[in-house]
Formats: C-alpha cells, sequence, structure tokens
C-alpha cells in the first residue's frame, strides 16, 4: 500500500480504484496541481526566453560578434596590465617594470583624486541641504497631501530619475567645462534621492511630539525642527553618508563629459590608448573609492550613536 | 520664609554647578572642540568653493544660460529622427536585461563559492569577497570605456559593461542571501542521504531562489536608468542619441528623450515591482 502511490504519482498513471476515495482525491488534486506548476514554469521560461532573444537581436549581440569579440576583450585587457618585473620592482621611475615606472604620475593623479573627493562631498553636502528642505513638504504626515506635497514629490522624483551624467552634458553647456558643472548635476540628483529617502524617514517619525507642539502654538517649521528632525536624525544622517560613498563613484566618472575630476585624465587616457596608465588609475580609483568606504562607515556608526545616545 | 528659600535654591545650585559642572552644560574643553571643527568645516568650504569657482557672477551667468536652455526645451518634440530614439529606447532596455541576465548567471556559482555555509576555506572566501569589492569600485561607465575600445562601438560593449560591473554586486549579495538560509533543509537532504550536489540543489538552492530572482530584477530596474547613459561613452543606447541632441543643441528633442526615459524608467519599476513582490510573496520565501 506504501509503496504504489509513490509509482503512480511518479508515472503520473490513473490511481488505482482499490484505493480509499480520500486518498485518491488527494492524489488527483496533487497531480493538477504539479500539472499546472509545471504549465507555469514552462510559461515563465519561454517568456524568458523570448525576451532573451529579443534583446539579444536588438542590442546587436550576434554569436558571431561575442566570439570575434572574445579574444579582443582580453588582448584589450591584457594590454592595460602593467608590465612589471619582479627584479626591477622598487627601481627609481627610470626603470622600466618598476612600480615607480608604473605609476609615473601619481602625484598629479592624486590630486586629482584629491579633487574629486572635494567634488563628491560639497555635493553631497548641498544635496542634503536641498534633499532635507525638500523632504518636509514631501512627508505625507507633515504637509498633509495638499499641493505643496505634490510639488515637493514629483520634484524630488524628476531630480531623481534623470541620471547626473546628463544634468552634467546639460550644465557643461550653460556653466563652462569645469568642475563647477560636475558638482552641481551631482547636487541635483543626490537632492531627489535623498528628499524621498528622508522624507520616508519623516513619515515613519512618532507624531506625539508634533500635536504636542502644534498644540503648544509651535509654527510650523518650528513643529518640524523640534518634532520631527530629531527623530528623524539618525537615519538622515546615515543616508547621507552613504550617499557620500555613492557620490565619490559618480564623481569618479562625471569628468567623462568634461565635468571635472579624475574622470577627463582616464577619459583621455583611455582614448588615447595610453593602456598601462589605464590600470594605473583605475587602481587608483579603487583604492581611493575602498578607503573612502571605510572612513565613511566609521564615520556612520559614531555619527549614529552620537546622535542615538543623545536622547 | 520665600526669599530664604530662594536664596537657599540659588546657593544649593550654585553649590551643585561648582560639584557637577558638566550637568550644567558643554565642558569648556568640549566647547573648544566643538568651535574648532565649525571652523575647520568652514574653512574647508569657503576653500572648496573657491577652488572650484563658485563665484556669484559665475553661478548667476550659468543660471540664465540655464533658463535660455529651458525656454528652448519647451514644448518637447521628437525631431524628425523620432525612430532612432525609438530604437535608442529598445536598444537600452534590453542591454539591461541581457547584461543583468549575464550577471546574474554567472554569479549564482560565485555567490555560492563566496557563502561561508558552502565554501569553508576562509581564504579563498576571503580573497574572493575582496575582488568582489574591489570590482564595485569601477563605475559602470568606466567598463563601457573600456569595453568600447575593446570590441568597438555599439551596444555589445554596454551589455558587456552592464554584466561585469553587476556580476561582483549580485554575487556579492547572492552569498549573503546563502549564508542567511535555514540549515535544517540542507541536514535534512543530508540525514536521506543527499551528496554534495544535492545538498546545494535541494537543500539551499530552493530557499534562496526567489532571493535571486528578485534580486536581479531589481538590478534590471537600476540597470535600465544606467543603460540610458551608457551611450555617452559610445556604448549605445539612448545615451547615444541624447549625447548627439546635445552637441548640436536640439534641445527641445533632448527634452523629449528625458521625458520618454522618465517615462519608461517609471514603466519598468512598477512591472518589476509587481513581478518581485509576487516572488517574494510567495510561500516559497518565507524563509
Amino acid at each position: 500500500m506504501d509503496a504504489t502511490p509513490l509509482a503512480a504519482a511518479a508515472g503520473g498513471g490513473p490511481v488505482p480504484a482499490a484505493w480509499s476515495p480520500a486518498i485518491g482525491k488527494g492524489e488527483a488534486a496533487f497531480q493538477a496541481a504539479r500539472r499546472q506548476r509545471r504549465a507555469a514554469a514552462l510559461f515563465a521560461l519561454a517568456a524568458l526566453l523570448a525576451c532573451l532573444l529579443l534583446s539579444a537581436w536588438v542590442s546587436e549581440a550576434h554569436p558571431a560578434t561575442l566570439l570575434a569579440g572574445l579574444p579582443r576583450i582580453g588582448e584589450y585587457f591584457w594590454r592595460i596590465l602593467p608590465d612589471l618585473r619582479w627584479d626591477a620592482l622598487l627601481a627609481g621611475a627610470d626603470t622600466e617594470g618598476s612600480l615607480a615606472f608604473w605609476m609615473y604620475r601619481l602625484d598629479s593623479w592624486a590630486w586629482l583624486l584629491f579633487e574629486t573627493a572635494n567634488m563628491a562631498a560639497l555635493a553631497t553636502l548641498f544635496g542634503f541641504c536641498a534633499g532635507l528642505l525638500l523632504a518636509f513638504p514631501a512627508a505625507r504626515n507633515l504637509s498633509g497631501g495638499g499641493l505643496g506635497y505634490q510639488l515637493a514629490r514629483r520634484s524630488c522624483e524628476a531630480l531623481r530619475t534623470i541620471p547626473e551624467i546628463v544634468f552634467a552634458l546639460i550644465f557643461v553647456w550653460a556653466f563652462g567645462v569645469g568642475a563647477l558643472a560636475g558638482i552641481l548635476a551631482i547636487t541635483l540628483h543626490t537632492a531627489g534621492a535623498l528628499g524621498k529617502l528622508f522624507a520616508e524617514a519623516m513619515e515613519n517619525a512618532d507624531m506625539r511630539p508634533w500635536e504636542a507642539l502644534r498644540a503648544s502654538g509651535a509654527s510650523w517649521p518650528q513643529a518640524c525642527r523640534f518634532a520631527i528632525l530629531p527623530q528623524a536624525l539618525p537615519n538622515v544622517l546615515s543616508y547621507g553618508l552613504l550617499r557620500f560613498e555613492t557620490n565619490v563613484r559618480s564623481a569618479s566618472v562625471i569628468g567623462f563629459v568634461g565635468a571635472g575630476g579624475i574622470g577627463e585624465e582616464l577619459y583621455k587616457v583611455i582614448s588615447f590608448n595610453y593602456y598601462e596608465e589605464v590600470s594605473a588609475i583605475i587602481l587608483l580609483i579603487v583604492l581611493a573609492v575602498a578607503s573612502i568606504d571605510l572612513f565613511s562607515e566609521r564615520l556612520r556608526h559614531r555619527a549614529i550613536g552620537a546622535v542615538g545616545g543623545a536622547h | 520664609m520665600p526669599a530664604t528659600a530662594a536664596a537657599a535654591a540659588a546657593n544649593d545650585a550654585a553649590s551643585w554647578r561648582e560639584r557637577m559642572p558638566a550637568a550644567f552644560g558643554a565642558m569648556p574643553g568640549r566647547r573648544a572642540m566643538r568651535i574648532a571643527g565649525a571652523a575647520l568645516f568652514a574653512a574647508w568650504l569657503a576653500g572648496a568653493l573657491w577652488w572650484f569657482g563658485f563665484s556669484p557672477a559665475r553661478l548667476w551667468n550659468g543660471l540664465a544660460g540655464l533658463g535660455t536652455i529651458i525656454s528652448l526645451m519647451i514644448p518637447p518634440s521628437p525631431g524628425e529622427l523620432w525612430f532612432d530614439i525609438l530604437r535608442g529606447l529598445a536598444e537600452s532596455v534590453a542591454m539591461a536585461f541581457l547584461g543583468t541576465f549575464v550577471a546574474a548567471l554567472i554569479a549564482v556559482p560565485l555567490g555560492f563559492l563566496g557563502a561561508r555555509n558552502v565554501v569553508t576555506n576562509t581564504l579563498f572566501r576571503f580573497s574572493l569577497r575582496r575582488f568582489f569589492d574591489g570590482m564595485r569600485g569601477v563605475d559602470q561607465l568606466i567598463w563601457a570605456l573600456a569595453y568600447v575600445r575593446a570590441v568597438g562601438l555599439g551596444p555589445l560593449a554596454g551589455v558587456l559593461a552592464i554584466a561585469t560591473a553587476e556580476i561582483a554586486v549580485l554575487a556579492k549579495l547572492y552569498a549573503e542571501a546563502i549564508e542567511n538560509a535555514e540549515r535544517k533543509q540542507v541536514e535534512g537532504v543530508v540525514a536521506a542521504g543527499g551528496g554534495r550536489l544535492a545538498r546545494l540543489r535541494f537543500g539551499l538552492l530552493p530557499q534562496v531562489l526567489p532571493v535571486m530572482l528578485a534580486q536581479a530584477l531589481y538590478f534590471f530596474e537600476s540597470n535600465t536608468r544606467s543603460a540610458a547613459i551608457l551611450g555617452v561613452v559610445g556604448a549605445g543606447g539612448i545615451g547615444l542619441q541624447i549625447a548627439e541632441r546635445i552637441r548640436v543643441r536640439h534641445w527641445d528633442e533632448v527634452a523629449f528623450i528625458i521625458l520618454l526615459m522618465v517615462v519608461t524608467v517609471a514603466a519598468i519599476d512598477w512591472v518589476s515591482g509587481r513581478l518581485r513582490r509576487r516572488l517574494i510573496g510567495g510561500p516559497a520565501a518565507t524563509a
């Protein structure tokens, strides 16, 4: 008795009549559910396959192009790698194969990286302030969902959805080539992204302090400042610092369109095929981003601890 | 006698202030630190503003120029080459889809290799994780620029750039998802006599698959945003169209493309959000 249902289920055959009707019904329901799941899985797989073929066709990823491209990719990344030799690794900048030869313009690259980090910091600061100002009207529990709410929410969305590079392309026309355009571009995107996050943090705040302050005659800005901001501050600070890390990455590439930072140098180096310098700059960017991430993570924990301990 | 009581209270307060100065406000040392910090911040801000040329005249001129650009953007118009715009948009979405798919496919085995409960070799796992972190520091646009030099202009470079940049991120997330999976199912498979592969296939994979799919979908969303700009460096898609039109200052068409991008991204967010909620909401993901 205990072996047959398994065999029947595995074979998918008809249910023997000797079984009790309850088992038969259960077995039939199981088979039906299984068929349904299989059909759904097959359908999903077919849809996925169709999407894949379509997207491969649209993005010109033909097998032939791919096969022709693969060796060239390998060759390119091989040529980027520095030609280091063990015996000359620590020799001066004049010896081919030494670290100093590879990083022969370390001083100017380090300065550019410093500029990039400063651009990111300035853009984060401005975007943080703008986002905070936008967040109070964009929080539904504070603004009541009127015209101001809609306006603040929609502007946050618009600023967030338009990529920084597009802003930068436009600002390079308006403000001229240079870091100013890049900073403003990152600022706008940051304001939109942070405004939404801050508004959500404020919507989660406890409303009783707000009601108490409003009842005792506080104006709207006063109530925002003293009832909501202290509650949202830990979240707000940690989102702001997280954004700084993201912005360092953005600032490292915004120079591709002429908006300052190390990106301009990287664009030049890649375009002119200065192979070894490409890997040198990318390595420096990775190191800088990693160290800023570490530093900002520590700062974030300290800031949250300090603010959280204050009340 | 209220006067003596008040005097006593004042006396009391003075004596308390003497005994516990920290309870009556910040200590002078702390206050000095705070002032010094604020001064340092102000000095950095002023220095950075001067360095990057934030002069009122320059800002004013730029804003005036921006005003002109915005007035030229209205009304947005698709221009004569509207078919190119639509094709660019389709290219961007396709690049994001294919790139995310390839990245997710490669990230699954890498995620298993990077998970603590699958690979017990700490050194191998640690170096793999650090390698992912390093890859994550390189922005997609840098990959795109490099691939354009390697395989030429076109959307294929964009697909490769998206895939390369997302492999590291997805592998890290997948490894974390696998580490968070329940051990009981795996132990059950082992108890029933399952081998090493059966343990992964029937013990771990059913638990993490919905999470993996949902994360891949989420990255598809965010990659549609980034695929829209990869064209700025020549990697195909709508970015190429927008960069070309900005170069020749057809601002009304630029505005049209921006609006189209916003609408497309919103639509894909909506569809993928619904799919994700279905995946995560399923009974398989309750673990």
